[in-house]
């Protein structure tokens, strides 16, 4: 069962960097790192599973990492839709130039 | 066994579809809302490896409030942006050694993740278990053997919340309530609930799979819904936001009180006193759970209220 697991671990983490490289908008590399981060998560717990007895040192860790990754998500979509409003609030002006 | 063996592999292959819908679906739409069930799924895969403290939060965190913010940042964007998708050029040379080395990482990983030593320290953790004010490990490591990590957590939070406040004033989240008016009450409806399964998860934590972080996060996801439904003016009212800070603050300044205070009474930082350790630490999961529940709302604002 564990081999199942390290082996899609494995997988998201290629298709993850597939998808972060190859990815053109912003949200769209956003949510390839999220996927990029559930599985390092999943990675971890797969090598605390293999341990004789349940490690929780690493579950802890995964849980402290889960809350991270939302507050670092929070961060870069705050930037973007930042951006875009910025870039929205130039474009109108760029145009009125152009009128003239 | 062989039924497991079956349900493990439909699972895997399950996640495996919906991160790759989630990466490559031509719709931007789509894709976030298949991360949302990836969510869901990654917490069933929690579940099997024996994490269910994990799956409560990944279910809630995860699929939940991260969902919602992608989703929220989505509708604010759609004028501007069209979802667009760079196809992969499958013929260049770039993308073939690009995806050879791909290949070679994975490869790698999982041999690695099976091959790798795994002493783990389950015995260390249980030898220290009647010392640390808790029965449940993970709470146990959490709030006291390694609260230190905990407590830079609870500070990169509050330092991405004043990140996001400090771009500019909070788009004031437009309320679907007029084209969907039957969502007030659906929200205070759920109020009661969401209250009850935190404060549930949040006693249950000390002996069992729960504790401050799922408590915090189904409180906030609880939150989130009634700031759609505009419930919540007091967020964005002036005379209120003197209590915000101190509420977003209380958390950490929780945890810096206890360890500061561990340090005076033990001389070495963050050791609880074994006899106060078990309240000590129900005392800072409230105050982290009110936290991380008040964090996540303030992440939804997208910017400072009525500055």
């Amino acid at each position: 069962m564990m081999v199942i697991y390290a082996l899609l671990a494995a997988a998201l983490v290629g298709l993850a960097l597939l998808g972060l490289f190859t990815a053109k908008h912003l949200i769209r590399r956003l949510l390839a790192i999220n996927v990029l981060g559930s599985a390092v998560f999943l990675l971890l717990v797969v090598i605390a599973r293999q341990a004789e007895d349940l490690d929780p040192v690493p579950h802890a860790m995964v849980l402290t990492g889960i809350v991270v990754s939302v507050s670092t998500t929070a961060v870069a979509l705050a930037l973007i839709l930042h951006a875009a409003d910025a870039r929205r609030r130039r474009q109108p002006q760029k145009q009125g130039g152009a009128d003239e | 066994m062989n039924e497991y063996l079956l349900f493990d592999a439909l699972l895997a292959t399950g996640v495996f579809w919906l991160a790759w819908q989630t990466l490559f679906a031509a719709s931007l739409f789509r894709g976030v809302i298949s991360f949302m069930v990836f969510g869901l799924l990654i917490s069933l895969v929690w579940i099997r490896l024996q994490a269910p403290d994990i799956a409560l939060a990944e279910a809630a965190i995860g699929a939940g409030v991260t969902g919602a913010l992608l989703l929220s940042a989505l509708g604010r964007l759609e004028d501007t942006d069209s979802p667009s998708f760079r196809a992969l050029p499958w013929r260049s040379s770039a993308f073939w050694s690009g995806g050879l080395v791909l290949l070679l990482m994975m490869i790698w990983l999982a041999w690695v993740s099976w091959e790798l030593p795994a002493p783990g320290l389950a015995a260390e953790v249980e030898a220290e278990l009647d010392r640390a004010g808790a029965t449940h490990p993970v709470t146990a490591v959490l709030l006291n053997l390694r609260g230190f990590d905990t407590l830079l957590e609870v500070a990169v939070m509050l330092s991405a919340v004043i990140f996001i406040w400090s771009l500019g004033e909070a788009v004031v989240p437009e309320a679907p309530k007029a084209h969907l008016p039957g969502l007030p009450a659906l929200a205070t409806l759920l109020h009661p609930i969401f209250l009850l399964v935190a404060i549930y998860l949040l006693w249950q934590g000390a002996h069992a799979p729960g504790g401050a972080f799922p408590a915090g996060a189904v409180l906030g996801a609880g939150g989130i819904l009634t700031l759609l439904a505009g419930g919540v003016h007091w967020m964005q009212q002036e005379d209120h936001q003197r209590l915000l800070r101190l509420l977003l603050v209380a958390g950490l300044a929780l945890f810096l009180l206890l360890a500061l205070g561990g340090l005076a009474a033990t001389g070495v930082f963050y050791q609880l006193p074994v006899a106060w350790a078990g309240a000590l630490i129900l005392l800072v999961e409230v105050g982290t759970a009110l936290s991380i529940a008040l964090m996540l709302m303030a992440f939804y604002l997208y910017g400072e209220p009525s500055s």
